[in-house]
């Protein structure tokens, strides 16, 4: 009997124990920006982006070749005018062109106009534009929305990935360690 | 036939519906062969929507989904057999994309929930009938006596 009256206190503090453990790991690693729960890992990890050829917001725009030797890791950030996410997200990437990490920007289901207009007015963050106006080209990356950033080493295969703005902590804690690791 | 009764069929009813109304919102999008439109749908009920995640592209209003309910639609067109089409899609969204997960290792869990559970369950029930205290022993005659006494005053 009194094995029994244990267990019936043990089993469901020990199930208590376990959830609030998993939920403070979970809550912890949102809050880092480690983890998304509506993230969707992307199955470009580890591989080589697909192939595509852009046109350019303002210059020449680029092409899956220009990645696949640009021999020094890029950031490739879709991003839209009319998404408030990539506005937030915006001064993030203007610190990050301060330091000298280099940015390019593919405007997704933008109007040129817009675009253009978007980055003369709040600055551009940009070392090379590039506009998917159908989307097409978003969906061979595997995009599920805007913003959504890819980390691209100096042979074009992609090394992290973020979908939803960055903030400056995983500048700190994630990208500035994955440049130098990649600018090798 | 009640109120009640009214708008219980009614609800039925919509829900026999909704699923057939609901699927593409501009008949403009649908392909000109019924029997190729009937296939892209039914692939497109096994795909996930990225942006709304609990619809399918061919329920979701959202762009991306309109996107690749389009896509289902060009490559259905271009002779694709449904395990292409699909395939197409889960080589850009990964298995995710799927609504129906496929069994494998990482999915063992998932799949195997339902057995679980039943095996926890029973085992809930055996562990309660092992420890079931034996039924009281019957009463002796001397409280046999005062029961009776109890009874009558």
């Amino acid at each position: 009997m009194s094995t029994r009256r244990a267990l019936l206190f043990a089993v469901p503090l020990a199930a208590a124990a376990a959830a609030g453990g998993g939920f403070y790991i979970v809550l912890h690693r949102m809050q880092q920006g480690t983890f998304d729960p509506r993230g969707v890992p992307t199955v470009l990890l580890n591989k080589r982006v697909p192939g595509f050829r852009l046109p350019g917001l303002i210059d020449a725009g680029f092409a899956s070749t220009d990645l696949f030797a640009s021999g020094r890791p890029i950031l490739v950030n879709f991003w839209a005018t009319w998404c408030p996410p990539c506005i937030e997200e915006h001064p993030v990437l203007m610190a990050m062109q301060a330091e000298g990490i280099p940015i390019w920007g593919i405007a997704y289901k933008d109007k040129r106009s817009a675009a253009v207009d978007y980055l003369e007015r709040n600055g551009n963050p940009y070392a090379r534009n590039a506009i998917d106006a159908p989307g097409r080209v978003a969906i061979d990356w595997g995009l599920t929305g805007v913003p959504e950033t890819f980390l691209v080493d100096g042979d074009g295969f992609v090394r992290w990935h973020m979908s939803g703005p960055l903030t400056l902590d995983m500048v700190h804690q994630q990208i500035r360690p994955l440049m130098r690791k990649y600018t090798a | 036939m009640t109120r009640r009764h009214l708008a219980l069929a009614s609800l039925a009813l919509l829900l026999a519906g909704g699923s057939v109304a609901w699927a593409i919102s501009d008949p403009a999008e649908a392909l000109p062969d019924p029997r190729q439109e009937a296939r892209a749908e039914a692939i497109g009920r096994q795909l996930r929507c990225l942006v709304c995640q609990n619809e399918s592209i061919e329920d979701s209003g959202a762009d991306l989904a309109r996107d690749l309910r389009h896509i289902v639609r060009q490559r259905v067109a271009a002779g694709d057999s449904d395990a292409q089409v699909v395939d197409w899609v889960v080589a850009r969204y990964g298995d995710f994309v799927r609504l129906r997960p496929p069994f494998e290792w990482q999915t063992v869990l998932l799949w195997g929930s339902p057995l679980l559970a039943l095996a926890v369950g029973g085992l809930g029930v055996l562990v309660h009938r092992h420890y079931r205290p034996a039924p009281p022993a019957p009463l002796n005659e001397a409280e046999q006596a005062r029961l009776r006494d109890l009874m009558e005053t």
